[in-house]
């Protein structure tokens, strides 16, 4: 029997080609992975280019996964187990693991071509460089075709069955019930059985591969621990799933439908995908002719009634830059999501920054401020979005909510939360119809607390009145280039924004006291690494606490406070020290930032080292809980 | 509320700002009238426009208005007309909202054929940022941005229709009232996007561009006023007619009374010959020029969504439906 190696968490690397199914397999494997009680995350990792030429460094599409004991918050930094589908793969990830590692390669993709077009002058299994790691190399593309060829498939729609001639493999390496993929694999190909089939056969061989092949002595065998998670039901969830489905629950806590508008855009499309498919939740999607319709779709949207909401990546928030400003001085709601990548202009596509606060917080002409949010990790989008509605319809104000390439794509285990334990969202509703007053000052009645107005729209009977981008009388809502008003109405928009404060909860530490001498503050998507470093940091220097920001303008009215019991403050984000700005400009404080713009979240290790340099007692040892230890 | 309402009802208490003896308040007075015509009901009509002197027509109607930003009046209007299908929806807009900052929206809306009624008023510059010439000004047009004479071919927005999709096309004068009121009337009706160029005097800085064929004198000489299932007749007399000619696939003018057979009779659901209207210069031709009516978007949009917009599941079903794994 190959022996058995127990582990807490193990990190899991598939690297092939773009077109090798690498995603497919990482998520179905993840799927099961969950249905086994353990905690994960996943990050997805792929090219700009759909199908980049096969073979090359640049074409590698890779899928790591962190499974294991909980909290899982990471991705991990550094892989133990790497399934390399070619020789471009193995260059890529190689870097990326330690020494020990577990590599398994597609032997019969290491032909001199494919040596070559990744760049190697000689055949890495025979240089001597991968002695440092334990190596299986497996004929996956031979053996996966003596699976299917009783299907009798071209070559090359057989070859296409090798991920799951792999996840057959890998599934066996840590002991999982093949029958959720079996199910997934019958449902998706329906109505094509000779492709259904084979899919299945090349499963069952990988899987069998591992059970009897001579080599599986070889093959190592897991046995991961099971999460402590707190009790409830659980699902796997991706960012992009729980905004959409957050806005759906957004819809249904205020009553009212959601109208999707949004052109298609990296990373942001999956939502617009997913929500296409959520109409019986009362959710309708728009794809418009750019970035400017779909904006102005949705403000159209919410000027009759609906929660409008669009939805893009930096260079589409870019354009939509004006109408938000008209939606700000129509007094609108809108919801407008920022699933950020790398930039300036085009940037990275694929890859994840945090690079468009400025932008989210500054980036529009004349004093115009809106309330900004930011999603931490995937199931936390499913909240965010709530919330971002709840601010919206509360205030009647556009409110940006930032997400990432990297929260949109990543899964996690989530405890589906109980829709009756969420507040309703309440509106301004609109008037009774009052002949006495002027139906033109009606819907500029505005509460006192939020400074929202009622939202009256067409339809309405005696309540008709004119709107729109041209500075208004404070009273009767008409064009007004009155001196006193449009500083009046300046001043009511800023108080505005500056209401929401009132309105959401006070900062809290996510981890530690609320004083000390070193505070951690993240936002976005750096909470998971951030909370690992912070944790292992506290394991012998207890001075360090760790806050995360969900509101970032404006600023939980107590974070001046916080920030002010500590000596030292650090600012890790994944841009050149936005979020350090802000709190230099809001609060007057005196950050250090930690920047870093690579296009790959932050590793725990970076973090844990920079923590470490500020504190007073430097002795503390690195560990990352994603690897702790090696299996030999 | 049952009342007949008049032209008067439909006008707001806000004063009209446009130059005097702008054509907009001729289009202004004719709209409010064929309201009333029609039967509108305020709270039912939305007039959206972009930036530019048209569109700034929301304020000076008593009806739901919302006077949005550059050229993007149509792309808010789908999103309303979206959320709400009920309303009759207008979009003002000008040569240089519609055909130049927004030519891609109103292409859209056109071949979406979004339900909205879209009033291009064309006057061939750029009036409120002081006269520059626009996107349909002919070549040689002086102004403050081109002192020696613009170079740019203009556009065409009969051609940019036809390119668009568009199912319904129409032209009208400014002061023509009967004229303009025809065909807001027919525009109003369809159900669908109808496109409605208003051929509109500047007064200020592009006085009598269209005169040529504008003036009354000359009128009968110079305008063609389709009607259909008509014969295409012009000319004091009515005495000249249009004929198709087979050999150039072009327009001719022929002798209407030594050859009545050859007039050709208005079909506006004639696509091919719509196309050769809308280039014909002496005479223009006005009225219905193009009408063929399709499903309106937001009638596909509501058979694609089934549910409308309407609530049938619930959120906390779609939470669990999916593979789910319970932690005790």
């Amino acid at each position: 029997m190959p022996e058995q190696i127990s582990k807490e968490s193990i990190v899991v690397r598939l690297a092939g080609d773009s077109g090798d199914g690498v995603q497919l397999m990482g998520s179905q494997f993840i799927a099961s992975t969950a249905l086994s009680g353990d905690d994960f995350s996943t990050f997805p990792d792929f090219p700009a280019e759909i199908r980049a030429p096969v073979g090359t460094t640049f074409g590698v599409s890779a899928y790591q996964m962190n499974i294991g004991v909980n909290p899982i918050t990471t991705a991990g930094d550094t892989p133990d187990i790497l399934a390399a589908f070619n020789p471009a793969a193995l260059k890529v990830s190689l870097p990326l693991l330690k020494s020990g590692a577990l590599l398994i390669v597609n032997n019969d993709s290491f032909t001199g071509r494919n040596l070559t077009k990744a760049g190697y002058t000689e055949d890495p299994r025979e240089t001597g460089e991968l002695d440092t790691y334990q190596v299986i190399s497996v004929d996956i593309g031979r053996l996966n075709l003596e699976a299917v060829k009783p299907f009798g498939l071209s070559k090359s729609d057989g070859g296409r069955c090798k991920n799951f001639w792999a996840l057959g493999l890998l599934m066996w390496m840590f002991d999982r019930d093949l029958s959720p993929i079996e199910d997934w694999i019958s449902k998706k190909f329906v109505n094509k059985d000779i492709v259904r089939d084979a899919n299945l056969a090349a499963l069952h061989a990988g899987h069998a591969y591992g059970e009897t092949a001579e080599l599986s002595e070889a093959i190592p065998r897991f046995d991961i621990a099971t999460a402590e998670l707190p009790a409830g039901e659980y699902r796997g969830i991706t960012g992009a799933e729980a905004l959409s489905l957050g806005l759906a629950a957004a819809g249904e806590l205020a009553d009212r439908p959601v109208l999707f508008c949004s052109y298609p855009i990296t990373p942001a499309s999956p939502l617009l995908h997913r929500l296409s498919r959520f109409n019986e939740l009362g959710v309708g999607t728009f794809q418009a002719e750019d970035e400017i319709a779909a904006i102005c779709a949705a403000i159209g949207a919410s000027y009759g009634g609906a929660i409008g909401v669009t939805s893009s990546s930096g260079p589409g928030i870019a354009l939509k830059t004006e109408a938000i400003g008209l939606a700000v001085n129509a007094e609108l709601p809108l919801v407008i999501v920022n699933s950020q990548r790398g930039g300036p202009s085009t940037g990275l596509p694929t890859k994840t920054e945090q690079s468009d606060l400025y932008q989210a917080v500054y980036g529009r002409n004349g004093d115009t401020p809106i309330p900004v949010i930011a999603a931490r990790s995937p199931g936390d989008c499913f909240f965010a979005a709530i919330e971002a509605t709840r601010i919206a319809l509360r205030h009647m104000t556009p409110v940006m909510l930032l997400s990432d390439g990297y929260i949109s794509n990543a899964a996690e285990p989530w405890r589906i939360p109980d829709m009756n334990d969420i507040e309703p969202i309440e509106i301004n509703a609109a008037p009774e119809p009052d002949d006495a007053r002027d139906s033109q000052a009606m819907p500029f009645e505005r509460n006192p607390e939020t400074h929202g107005r009622p939202w009256i729209t067409p339809g309405m009977p005696n309540l008709m009145h004119r709107l729109g981008g041209l500075e208004k009388d404070f009273v009767t809502g008409n064009i007004s280039y009155d001196a006193d008003n449009h500083q009046r109405m300046t001043d009511m928009r800023a108080a505005k924004v500056a209401s929401v404060g009132k309105f959401i909860p006070r900062q809290t530490m996510e981890l530690g006291d609320d004083e000390g001498e070193l505070l951690v503050i993240g936002w976005g998507s750096t909470y998971g690494p951030i909370f690992q470093a912070v944790q292992q940091a506290r394991q012998t220097n207890t001075n360090v606490s760790f806050a995360h920001l969900r509101y970032l303008h404006p600023l939980p009215e107590n974070l001046g406070k916080l920030i002010g019991n500590f000596n030292q403050l650090l600012v890790p984000e994944m841009n050149m020290g936005q979020l350090s700005t802000v709190l230099r400009d809001q609060l007057g404080s005196d950050p250090t930032p930690l920047c870093k713009v690579t296009g790959q979240p932050y590793q725990i290790a970076e973090l844990f080292e920079k923590i470490r340099s500020m504190l007073p007692s430097a002795a503390v040892s690195a560990s990352s809980p994603g690897a702790k230890g090696e299996w030999r | 509320m049952s009342a007949v309402l008049s032209a008067k009802d439909f006008a707001t208490s806000q004063e009209v700002r446009w130059c005097p003896g702008c054509g907009d308040y001729a289009i202004l007075k004719v709209v409010t009238k064929t309201l009333a015509e029609v039967g509108a009901k305020p709270e039912k009509t939305v007039f959206i426009s972009g930036i530019g002197c048209a569109s700034r027509f929301p304020y000076y109607v008593e009806t739901y208005g919302f006077h949005t930003i550059h050229g993007r009046a149509p792309a808010i209007a789908t999103g309303l007309k979206l959320a709400n299908p009920d309303l009759d929806i207008w979009v003002v807009t000008g040569d240089g909202d519609g055909l130049s900052i927004g030519g891609n929206h109103l292409l859209h809306a056109l071949r979406r054929n979004v339900g909205l009624k879209i009033l291009l008023f064309n006057n061939e510059i750029y009036g409120l940022t002081k006269g520059q010439y626009s996107p349909t000004s002919r070549p040689g047009t002086r102004s403050p941005s081109s002192p020696s004479g613009s170079i740019d071919a203009p556009l065409s927005a009969g051609q940019f229709a036809f390119g668009s999709g568009a199912k319904f096309f129409a032209r009208a004068i400014d002061t023509d009232k009967a004229g303009l009121g025809e065909v807001l009337k027919e525009a109003h009706a369809f159900d669908g996007a109808s496109f409605t160029e208003i051929f509109q005097n500047c007064i200020v800085y592009n006085e009598d561009v269209f005169a040529d064929f504008t003036d009354r004198k000359s009128a009968a000489e110079t305008q063609l006023c389709l009607q259909h299932g008509e014969p295409m007749l012009f000319g004091a007399d009515k005495e000249k007619g249009i004929h198709f000619n087979p050999d150039t696939f072009s327009l001719d003018i022929v002798d209407a009374v030594a050859d009545p057979g050859k007039v050709l009779q208005h079909d506006v659901a004639n696509k091919v010959v719509a196309q050769l209207l809308v280039e014909l210069t002496a005479p223009v031709a006005l009225g219905i020029i193009y009408k063929s009516p399709a499903d309106s978007f937001e009638k596909s949009w509501y058979r694609a969504h089934k549910n409308g917009l309407k609530r049938t599941g619930s959120v906390s079903d779609a939470l669990h439906s999916t593979n789910t794994w319970t932690v005790i």
